[in-house]
């Protein structure tokens, strides 16, 4: 548009990108990776989907890395879902970097050997004689160089090597580097790059009013609503009632004149029905374990020391910055699915199902995502796009406001976990007893984990309460609520034998790996590894202006241990500081590691701290940010972050440090205070009244 | 609906909206101005921050009726090609993760720096409060206003 031009009313931009940028030209594949035009452009696509993690510039890190590309001549692409060409396009259980890299060091390093190849034969020499740097093939002998684009033509057409060594990791170039966000300068200037900013034209736009928990439509007066203006229709399916419009603003207005009721259509709860029942479920007699180790009632029997404690967690909202969405565009010839999606496959799979469409005509475009937290796991927002868009039969993008994020359930389930110990008379931990009750949580226990092999009576088990209230996969899954009860128990273990923590959970490790009782699934070694280095790096027990709070956890394959540090102010408590110790095997992405290991800290700290969602007869009662509270800058400590050297496979990084970040202050806070934290969120409990958390 | 012709980055544009329509909204559906986003729609989280004669504002809460004459800017206008101060700062301390608040974070952080051009670290905290990021970039945010505070001229 012209400076001074004018851009009439309603008209929707083309605001997204096209699909896949225009490929540099006359390109050649290597492999669904990988391809290097004759300009020497090196495109690399990225297939999973980008929540945050900052996967896609770290998986082409990978790719580049095993090339020896150099990485200004790289441009990453984002894959659409492509089942064919891809596998696991998914983010989920901070796996993708297990999955994958073998898969991407392979893809840059098979074709690295055929570009060396394709040069050997233009300059009549053996491959023996060459080697690679930078995005160059050099025969050093003679001197001559050529760039991979010069080769690409010829490269691609070579068998693929089913042979390949991969660098070590002292030659690494790229891997371990701070290497910048991809989509940093779209970022920086707004520019669109997410499901909600995309506008196609004749595209509508609905919001959706869904029934409280347990309950279906009794009746519902549409009217009002449908004959406002820039309203298309007002449709009732499935329970829910959709407003379509031309805008955005008339949506919303047009909403608010539904009149719908309700009536109760299966059990119809509130948070004080859970509570109770959760209670009740603790004591429940002859429950399954999950992991029996010698004889814990016999135990429990003769032991000079016993220690119960119970641990409570509320509902969570995932609160993704960018709220659910979706755009879907039913036409007769196929479906067009765009927007975030961490499983895109099973989105797929769904929408077919519903529409009762072939998977083969429904493509899907992945939009970088406003946070998932696994929220995003869940295909519910997509499939009402894509039925919405077939009963109206018109592109339509759906649309949930704040308030329908929050009060639209696929919640962090509520919890509640009882632990047991038992300590002889010489403080030795000889009986452990575990049991998670939660709501719609599945499995809420991690029987293999610390102190399993290390405590020889031993029994764990789960309970799990069937509920029309709907939970998701939250960031580390029962763990985010798991690591702070555990972690807290062990500081009470070891207060009680009077001894130090880290020194008595150490001594434990050590019996584990020495006389193991069962089967031992952590890496006993690597655990301790970050313990002592979190110790060494916090200076444990020697600084005197702070009181230190200690915990360790183990998950996605990764190992990190946390010390909080409190100091006192005028009489009242203040978190300063988290030193954590990270052993997720290689760095990939130095600069984005330390984001996930921050951003996971600040987060397991805010949702202890603040977060809670309640509900009254099947409604929340947390509506948006004024009574959801998100932890803010000045309520942040500082934290500081380091990571084992280490030539291990790397493993999982966006949630394993957020489960001790919560038992690392509560430890802290009893150091500082005597008192003891059992409940989330934490603000709201009387030992933290007075208190200067935020 | 009514005729509204609004300043937007140096640039006039008309449109016709509803006159309690939030210029988030006229922003985003009408102008295709994405870049500004939405996150709670009544002020609380900043991701839909601009400026409005050079001040921050919530353009969630702000109606288009209310705008007049004054002068809006954007993200998109914030400069040519992403080389404002702060938008340097961001791009070299690598700030975003998810990305999806920053554009709010940068608008607060500009306008902010352009009244107190040198901020102590609690004034820096006191002017970013305001700003949710839940993906907890805070550090880095911290630091790059910080940063860019260094950059400009
Ligand atoms: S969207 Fe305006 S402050 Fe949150
Ligand atoms: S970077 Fe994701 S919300 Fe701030």
């Amino acid at each position: 548009m012209a400076g001074g031009g004018l851009l009439l009313s309603f008209r929707w931009t083309n605001a997204l990108a096209a699909p896949l940028p225009e490929s540099a030209a006359g390109e050649v594949s290597f492999n669904s990776y990988l391809s290097i035009s004759p300009d020497n452009v090196i495109t690399i696509l990225s297939p999973n989907p980008e929540v945050g993690q900052n996967i896609k510039t770290s998986f082409p890190m990978i790719v580049a890395e095993e090339l020896d590309a150099d990485w200004k001549n790289v441009k990453v692409v984002q894959a659409n879902l492509d089942t064919q060409k891809f596998n696991r396009q998914a983010t989920a259980g901070s796996g993708a970097m297990q999955h994958s890299w073998d898969r991407l060091r392979k893809a840059g390093a098979t074709a690295r050997l055929m570009l060396m190849e394709a040069a050997a034969k233009r300059w009549n020499v053996s491959s023996a004689t060459l080697t690679t740097e930078n995005g160059f093939v050099w025969h050093k002998e003679s001197g001559r160089k050529l760039n991979y684009g010069a080769l690409a033509t010829e490269a691609a057409t070579l068998p693929v090597p089913t042979e390949v060594k991969f660098k070590a990791k002292k030659d690494y170039k790229l891997i371990g580097k701070p290497i910048h966000n991809v989509d940093n300068a779209e970022m920086i200037t707004g520019k669109p790059l997410y499901g909600l900013d995309v506008y196609r034209e004749g595209m509508l736009l609905a919001m959706i009013e869904r029934p409280p928990f347990g309950t279906k439509i009794k009746s519902a007066d549409v009217a009002a609503a449908k004959a406002m203006p820039g309203i298309v229709d007002v449709v009732i399916f499935k329970d829910k009632v959709a407003v379509v419009g031309k805008s955005t603003w008339q949506v919303t207005k047009a909403r608010k004149l539904l009149k719908v009721e309700y009536e109760p259509d299966g059990a119809v709860e509130s948070t004080t029905d859970h509570d109770r029942l959760m209670k009740q479920l603790l004591d429940k007699q002859d429950v399954k374990p999950s992991r029996k180790d010698g004889d814990v009632e016999a135990v429990f029997k003769t032991a000079a020391k016993l220690i119960t404690r119970e641990y409570q967690a509320p509902f969570l909202s995932h609160a993704c910055m960018e709220p659910m969405n979706f755009f879907a565009h039913v036409r007769s010839d196929g479906v067009e699915l765009i927007g975030p999606a961490q499983l895109p496959e099973d989105t797929r799979k769904n929408v077919a199902k519903l529409l009762g469409v072939d998977i083969e005509k429904i493509t899907l475009e992945m939009t970088r995502m406003g946070g998932g937290f696994g929220r995003r796991q869940r295909s519910d927002y997509s499939m009402e796009a894509a039925e919405l868009s077939s009963l109206l039969k018109a592109p339509i993008k759906v649309m949930w406001t704040r308030e329908d994020d929050m009060r639209g359930g696929q919640y962090r389930p509520a919890m509640i976990y009882r632990f047991q110990a038992a300590l002889d008379a010489d403080g030795n931990w000889i009986g452990y007893r575990m049991r998670g009750v939660g709501v719609n949580s599945g499995n809420s226990t991690r029987p293999d984990h610390f102190p399993a092999g290390a405590v020889p009576n031993f029994l764990v088990d789960s309970i799990d309460h069937k509920s029309p209230i709907t939970t998701s996969p939250w960031r580390a899954p029962s763990e985010n609520f798991l690591g702070f009860a555990e972690q807290s128990f062990f500081d009470e273990i070891a207060t009680a034998a009077n001894r130090d923590p880290i020194e008595y959970r150490l001594a434990y490790l050590e019996k584990a790996k020495k006389s193991p009782v069962g089967a031992v699934k952590y890496d006993i070694d690597r655990m301790k590894g970050v313990i002592e280095l979190v110790a060494e790096k916090s200076g444990w027990g020697k600084n005197k202006k702070a009181f230190q709070g200690f915990s360790a956890y183990f998950s996605h394959g990764s190992y990190i241990a946390q010390v909080a540090e409190i100091e006192m102010q005028n009489g009242n408590p203040v978190l300063k500081k988290m030193v954590a110790a990270v052993d997720c095997g290689v760095v990939v992405n130095l600069s984005g590691a330390y984001q996930q290991v921050k951003g996971g800290i600040i987060d397991g700290l805010g949702h202890a701290l603040y977060g809670e969602v309640t509900l009254k007869d099947g409604v929340p009662d947390q509506k948006n940010f004024d009574t959801y509270r998100l932890i803010r800058m000045k309520e942040v400590p500082d934290v500081e972050v380091h990571f084992v050297e280490s030539t291990i496979n790397p493993t999982g990084l966006g949630e394993p440090a957020l489960p001790p970040a919560a038992a690392a202050l509560a430890n802290a806070f009893f150091k500082a205070t005597g008192k003891r934290l059992y409940n989330q969120p934490f603000t709201k409990e009387e030992a933290m009244k007075g208190g200067k958390f935020g | 609906m009514a005729n509204y012709t609004l300043h937007i980055n140096n640039k006039n544009y008309r449109v016709e909206v509803e006159e309690d329509t939030p210029l988030l909204w006229v922003l985003r559906d009408n102008l295709g101005l994405v870049g500004t986003k939405y996150g709670c729609g009544i002020a609380q989280c900043g991701a839909c921050t601009v400026h409005l004669n050079g001040t921050a504002v919530r353009s969630c809460v702000l109606p288009v009726s209310a705008i007049g004459a004054k002068k809006i800017t954007t993200i998109e206008g914030l400069s040519a090609n992403g080389e404002h101060p702060v938008q340097k700062a961001w791009s070299e301390l690598d700030v975003p993760q998810c990305g999806y608040c920053q554009a709010g974070q940068m608008m607060t952080a500009s306008a902010f720096l352009s009244k107190n051009p040198k901020p102590s670290s609690e004034q820096i905290e006191e002017a970013m409060n305001g700003n949710i990021c839940r993906c907890g970039t805070y550090h880095r945010i911290r630091e790059a206003v910080a940063l860019a505070a260094t950059k400009r001229k």
